[in-house]
């Protein structure tokens, strides 16, 4: 391990592309009430102006500023030098789960992929009176709606992190929050849940809960949507009473083809293409 | 099972499987901290209760304290066979054999623990690393084409049948109920006496807790309200929802260790004082 005097950072930070790399020792003063993203400004505005790192708001709010500091998926925005031991070198390597553009940023274009195969909120007939909504059928999905999009909690799950194949059959904690969200909407009508089993890969999920310990807004995915939407699932396919239930009181339909083609479809197909020219 | 009504099998999310990726390889850990810890700790806990449990349910004696006083270990309640004593036995004593009346039980709680979504985050991270904990690669996951290479989660047999968890979850609550008679039973001293020994005191926590676990349950938080769409419209529902089951569910993994350890350790002095190793003081 290389030294540290003190007063000094030593950073390791990973640079490279697709093609290879390693990290690479930056040395600087340390200063008072830094977060990382400024030590990671402070070496791109002299020692290495190539540097490429994906920032924008500095607060915690845009999510953009995701990697791993010593092996921790965090906001580097949101991780005050204070809080790491400087007295050892501190590693600074892009989200490992997802494709390297270079250095720091990544391609995370896997989860906007996976949003467009989300069946978007589907209301019934608006009744004549009009909605009337209460606090209490909203405020669970409201936590949902905190998420920032850093894409940390998609970058930790193992699911995926470990086995890139399952990219294919898995939505990812971040989207399974999103469904979780429109399944318990008030207003929805969409029955999701054979679609969130099969298509979105709910039973990937084991519920080890990293997503939950790196969410830098502190949703808690896995007790409030992961495991509720397993639940659901249960309704629907491994409990009887749940099935006889619904047989006699009647619940929302499930879904059909026709509400799954414009998402799947090759006219959203031909639609993404069309966009992707554009661009 | 089709993905919806009248669709084959699902289309595979397009994306690109195989692209390189940033940063050292997966099998070098990043981590400064003591990440291995919790794992460790938490399997060695885990085994010590299955340990103790084997070597209790199996001992087959000293469960019971009897003619002091109405204190039944909760590994051997209810008791239903031939040689449990005539003050607790439960059904129709002798028509089933002599075995350890623990082993005919056992299986329910057991069973019930076993499928929770905390206990199983602690086996799939403790005992098949898969995670051992968050961004450290899965076991045998970084060896192309080795067993573990490959992971499929709770989606096919055996692991599928963690599905079945709100079924222990219905036998759990008559158990917490049985539990709850036992805790009463002890303060019952000889043939008619009441009173308080310091035994009752752990009988009532020990129900105390298991109430606090079985309460807590994910699928409980479920079935009482978590299901409904809309909460406006199931008032009572909603209040154990809100008040009782969501803060249970919230510290679900302390009573998960305290209700667990608090049974051997209701055992455990149930042992002691049947044995005659200690005595069980009366407080009045």
């Amino acid at each position: 391990m290389s030294a540290v005097s003190t007063g000094e950072l030593l950073m390791k930070l990973w640079r490279g592309d697709a093609s290879g790399g390693d990290f690479v020792e930056y040395r600087l003063p340390a200063q008072e009430g830094e977060v990382v993203l400024d030590v990671v400004h402070r070496i791109q505005a002299t020692e290495a102006p190539d540097l490429a790192v994906r920032w924008n708001c500095k607060a915690g709010k845009c999510g953009s500023c995701s990697a791993e500091i010593n092996g921790q998926p965090r906001l580097m925005c949101m991780t005050r030098m204070s809080t790491l031991p400087i007295d050892e070198p501190i590693t600074i390597s892009p989200m490992r789960t997802f494709p390297v553009i270079r250095d720091l940023v990544t391609d995370v274009s896997y989860n906007y992929e996976v949003a467009k195969l989300i069946p978007s909120f589907t209301p019934g007939p608006r009744p004549a009176e009009g909605y009337r909504m209460f606090q209490v059928d909203v405020e669970r999905g409201q936590e949902f709606r905190k998420c920032i999009e850093c894409f940390l909690c998609q970058n930790v799950c193992h699911v995926i992190r470990d086995h890139e194949e399952n990219k294919a059959h898995y939505a990812g904690p971040r989207f399974l929050a999103r469904l979780a969200e429109l399944e318990m909407h008030p207003l929805d009508t969409l029955d999701r849940r054979a679609y969130i089993a099969e298509r979105m890969g709910l039973g990937y999920c084991n519920i080890t809960k990293c997503c939950t310990e790196v969410c830098p807004e502190g949703i808690h995915i896995t007790d409030n949507a992961i495991i509720p939407l397993k639940e659901r699932v249960v309704d629907q396919r491994y409990d009887p009473v749940a099935w006889l239930g619904r047989k006699i009181r009647g619940r929302p339909r499930p879904m059909t083809p026709a509400d799954v083609e414009p998402y799947t479809g090759a006219a959203a197909k031909a639609a993404r293409a069309g966009q992707a020219e554009a661009s | 099972m089709s993905v919806v009504e009248g669709t084959a099998r699902p289309a595979p999310i397009p994306v690109e499987i195989g692209r390189a990726r940033g940063g050292p390889p997966r099998s070098k850990v990043l981590r400064r901290d003591l990440w291995w810890l919790q794992p460790l700790a938490i399997a060695l806990g885990l085994a010590a209760f299955v340990g103790y449990g084997v070597w209790t349910a199996f001992r087959g004696d000293y469960y019971f304290a009897g003619a002091h006083a109405h204190y039944l270990s909760p590994f051997y309640s209810p008791c239903f066979v031939r040689s449990c004593p005539t003050d607790v036995v439960w059904g129709p004593a002798g028509s089933i054999g002599s075995v350890s009346p623990a082993l005919l039980v056992l299986i329910f709680p057991m069973g019930f623990r076993v499928t929770c979504y905390y206990y199983r985050k602690t086996y799939y991270r403790s005992f098949w690393a898969s995670p051992p904990a968050c961004a450290v690669a899965d076991a045998g996951s970084t060896k192309p084409g080795g067993a573990r290479s490959r992971y499929s989660g709770e989606t096919r047999f055996p692991l599928i049948l963690q599905n079945i968890h709100r079924y222990f979850w219905y036998v759990a609550v008559l158990f917490a109920g049985i539990l709850t008679w036992d805790a009463i039973d002890a303060f019952r001293f000889g043939p008619n006496g009441w009173g308080l020994g310091l035994g009752t005191i752990f009988f009532v926590v020990n129900a105390g807790l298991i109430w606090a676990y079985t309460l807590g349950c994910h699928a409980c938080r479920h079935l009482c309200g978590g299901g409904l769409k809309r909460f406006s419209q199931a008032p009572v529902r909603f209040a154990i929802w809100r008040k009782v089951v969501s803060p249970l569910n919230a510290h679900h993994q302390l009573f998960a260790w305290l209700s667990l350890f608090w049974i051997a350790w209701t055992d455990f002095y149930v042992y002691l004082v049947s044995s005659g190793a200690i005595h069980d003081p009366r407080l009045f």
